[in-house]
Parts: C-alpha cells; structure tokens; sequence
C-alpha cells in the first residue's frame, strides 16, 4: 500500500511503541499512588512533561496532557470563554479552522458570544492587519489555526501573536498539524495556548497536550480529581504520554534534513501533476505550505470517485469532498478560498511522511492522469466544457 | 463502505455516454451535495430503446447511474417509471444510508429526461410530474461559474 495521508494521522514509529509498552504490563502503576511501582511513573511524567516544553519553548508547568487535539481546542476555547466572559464577549478566528474549533465557536455563539470569522485569501492566508482590525474592546480570545489541515498553508502566527500581544488579547492556536513538523517556540512567537497532538507525528492516537503560558487562568473543564495539577483529573495515560514525549522527540531530531527531503518529494509531485493533468488547481499557498501538503483540485471531476481509484490501486489518499466525511457539504476550508462547488467537490489531498518514496509517488503519477481522464470522460460538466471550446 | 455490487458497478459503468439526437434529455443537479446527473433517451413505440448517462458525482451515484440505466433499457415508460432510487439501491444490495440522496439523483434524471420527451412531443404521461431539480436543456450548460 502507499500511504498518503500523513495529515490524517500516522503509524506509531517502533521507537515510540518500544518505549510504551513496559507502561501496560510491567510499569502500570497509578502515578497518584505512595508506593515505588506508582512513584517511578510520576517521575516519568515529569520527565515527558519536559521533553514536550522543551521541544515547544515551554516550562513543563506549562504543559497539561489531554486526550488529544479535540479535548486542547475545546477546553481552550470554552475556558477562555468561561472565565473571561465579565471582560467581553468577543472571539476571532478564521473560516478555515478545523471542526475541533468552529464547533466551540459556534456553540458560544449560542451561548451569547459573539465570533468574527476572518475571511482568508485565495491562499488561505490572514493577515495580522486583519486580525488587529478585528479587535474591540471586547475581544478576550484569537484562536487561529498554525497550519490548515486540508490545504497545508502555515499562518504567519509569530506576526499575529505580536498583534494579540500588543493589545493583550489571549492568543490560542490549534497547532495540530504543526507541531512535530515545524519549529515552535511558544515564547518568542507569543502565543498563550497551543492545542497538539501525538498521533500526527507518528505517535500513539488518544493523546495530546495543551500548553497554558504561565499567567493565563484556564478554568477546568472536566472536574474529579488531582491529575495534572488538578487542572485536567483522570488517570494519566502514562503509556500514551510516553508515546507522545518519544515521538515528539524523534519528530525533532533531524527537522530540517527530514523537511527538506520531504519538501523535494512535495514539489516533484505539484510539479509532476501540474504537467501531466491539465485543468487542475493546486489548493493552497505555493510555499508557505507545510512540507507534506499536496491538494489539488481536478476540474469537472468529482474527488471521492478518484479515491475510490486510487485506493482499488492500493493509493490511500484523502479528499476535501464531502462524501468521505459523512456529511455532504464540500470542504468549508475550499469554499473558504473562492473555490466554486464542483471544484470544491472535486479536491484530493496527498500528504506524505517520512518513509514515502520518489517511486511510490512515480506510481502515482502513473494512475492519477488516466483516472482524473476516465472520470471526465463520464462527466457532464465536461462535455459541457468541450463543446463550448470546440 | 460500499457493497461489491457497487464497486463493480463503479468499476465496470455500463451506458455511459451521449446518444446523438437524443429523444429525451434530462439533467439534475443534487441538491444534497451539488452532484450532477445527464440522461440520453432514444424512444419508439413508448419504449425505451437506449439510455446513456454521464454523471458527475460520487461512486455511489456512478454505480446507481449504471444500475438504473440497465433496469428500465427494453422498457415501456410506463414500466420504467416504476423504478423508483429504492429499487435501484436495492438492487445494488443497499447504500450507506448517507449515500441514499446519491440514488435520487438517477431516479430524477430519469424523469427529467422523460419529462423532455413528452414536452417535444407534446404527451402527457400519466405518473409523469416536471421534474424538481430539472436543469433547462435550452440552456445548454449545466455549469454554474
Ligand atoms: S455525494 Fe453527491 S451524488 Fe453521492
């Protein structure tokens, strides 16, 4: 099989498992217990704790495990709104956000706040002119995404944290595709909470980790016990935080050297697409783009029946279409760039990861010309279009 | 997700195409999930003689496409409109149920295109109603930008 779908999730690298297992069976004490067994895993809290503020700038007081990417998003989003709602009601974010965090948003909205969804450019890009516009006296939240899950583009976040800062707005951001991918140095970029994920750089699913810059008072959002300085009760996931510290680890080692070859493979792909498939569109900024993001859109063709293709071939991508998602709306984060509906319909995403090869993508773009050719050939759109330039 | 019954619908599409001169044409557009459906007609003697269709849509509409298409070939009108977006999903051993809107859009482009035929000829059908999602064929494009 060829895996190109990276952006979904990962495979848990050996390393990463290796270092997990002894946590199920052997090392399964309960880190709030007195005894050694448990007192050994409270230290090896304290040590994943670190290694995760030190890959992110951050204090380990500054680091809280949660279930994943999902629970940091909301629990930043509804908490800031909890516990700023006497100073206002205001929070901006963009149209291009993931779920995880337009749904919090929309479900404050119902609660009476009130959301300014900045519009992005062709690209997918805000600007932190229009961030500062968007501020009132109101605002007490920015939550803006570090790079867009579907269309890879990287907001300028250090430019927009300086903004947030400057009029002392709390700056969050889902930084789920980012972390583990690109350098982040919370300090320096000015950002207050960071929502990350383990599963997206090869570590286990089930775990995550919001950071909360010292001084920003984040209201509980489960309430039990005293796990995480009682911010964030529940048994500890030791096998998974341990996942997660070994592969963010690993996922840092070598950035640059592992990104630039990455990034060869992403362009001799665009590339190669962009010479073989005529009428097609790559979604997204060209260069501020993460690394592995490959999305294009293929004209008068429909994007879950090339996956379908693909996928018979052993090629497991992904599309912004809305028939994989279960819900029938395109792709919000495409029609958010200007994209017209069928385009939008008809949108593949390709990320790739560390161990995808120049042949695996050669394969690809043997089939991909001859399926994107088969389905126009079936579709109306395109007869439509020949005979209007014939 | 899907049965194999449409994988190898999908795979394998039967009657796609254009019939030149077409006695009945029809064109829908979902409106669940913007997807788009043509059907060709050629009519004699009230039966369905040849079907043709191109669609733009997902597997699940491709495959009811093919389906439906092979269902009412050889049938009278009136038999062919009995075939309803149930029939052919059954005889497709069923759709993920997100997937049934896909079906409709068969079934309506079939009545659309029937729809045209009996507007040329200036019949009326018994069962036949103007079709909901009927793009106007005097337009000659379906394309919306
Ligand atoms: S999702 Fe549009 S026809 Fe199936």
């Amino acid at each position: 099989m060829i895996y190109l779908d990276h952006a979904a999730t990962t495979p848990v690298k050996p390393p990463v498992l290796e270092a997990m297992l002894p946590y199920f069976t052997e090392y399964y004490g309960n880190p709030s217990s007195v005894y050694k067994l448990a007192q050994r895993n409270k230290k090896t809290l304290d040590d994943a704790r670190a290694v995760v503020a030190r890959h992110l700038g951050a204090e380990p007081k500054e680091i809280f495990f949660t279930s994943g990417g999902t629970e940091a998003d909301n629990w930043a989003i509804k908490g800031i709104a909890a516990a700023l709602k006497e100073k206002g009601n205001h929070i901006i974010t963009t149209n291009i956000e993931h779920h995880a965090v337009l749904h919090p948003c929309q479900h404050l909205e119902k609660l009476g706040f009130d959301v300014t969804y900045l519009e992005v450019d062709g690209d997918g890009l805000v600007t932190p002119e229009q961030v500062e516009q968007a501020i009132r006296a109101e605002t007490i939240l920015i939550s803006i995404m570090y790079a867009n899950n579907e269309i890879g583009t990287i907001m300028p976040i250090a430019e927009i944290g300086t903004v947030a800062r400057a009029h002392g707005v709390v700056f969050h951001t889902d930084a789920v595709q980012a972390v583990g991918h690109l350098p982040i140095d919370v300090k320096a970029e000015n950002i207050d909470l960071l929502s990350l994920s383990g599963h997206k750089f090869y570590g286990p699913k089930g775990i995550g980790a919001l950071y909360v810059r010292r001084g920003v008072k984040l209201p509980s959002f489960l309430h039990g016990g005293g796990q995480e300085r009682g911010k964030r009760p529940g048994t500890e996931n030791v096998p998974g935080i341990v996942g997660l510290a070994t592969a963010i680890d690993l996922a840092y080692q070598d950035l640059a050297v592992k990104t630039a070859r990455i990034k060869t493979l992403r362009d001799y792909l665009i590339d190669r697409i962009f010479e073989r498939i005529p009428y097609c569109r790559l979604n997204g900024h060209r260069h501020q783009r993460l690394a592995n993001n490959v999305n294009f859109s293929f004209d008068f063709v429909e994007g879950e029946s090339l996956l379908l293709l693909l996928d018979i071939e052993g090629i497991a991508a992904s599309s912004g279409s809305a028939c994989t998602s279960g819900s029938l709306d395109p792709s919000h984060v495409l029609l958010a760039l200007g994209l017209p509906h069928e385009q939008a319909h008809g949108s593949i995403r390709f990320t790739l990861g560390e161990d995808n090869t120049q042949a695996e993508l050669d394969l690809v773009l043997d089939k991909l010309p001859v399926f994107v050719e088969r389905m126009r050939s079936m579709s109306p759109l395109y007869e439509d279009f020949v005979q209007k330039n014939s | 997700m899907y049965s194999e019954k449409v994988m190898e619908c999908f795979m394998n599409p039967q009657n796609v195409g254009e019939i030149e001169n077409a006695d009945g044409v029809g064109t829908v557009g979902n409106p669940r999930c913007g997807d788009i459906m043509k059907i060709y007609l050629k009519i004699e003697d009230n039966t369905i003689k040849d079907v043709k269709f191109k669609t733009f849509g997902c597997g699940a509409a491709i495959a009811t496409s093919t389906m439906m298409t092979q269902m009412v070939k050889g049938k009278s009108i009136e038999e062919a409109l009995k075939i309803n977006n149930e029939a052919v999903a059954e005889a497709l051993d069923g759709l993920p149920p997100v997937k049934m809107h896909c079906s409709c859009l068969a079934e309506e482009a079939l009545q659309a295109a029937l729809w045209n035929y009996a507007q040329k000829n200036q019949l009326s059908i018994e069962g036949l109603n103007p079709p909901p999602n009927y793009v106007a064929e005097e337009k000659g494009s379906t394309e919306e930008n």
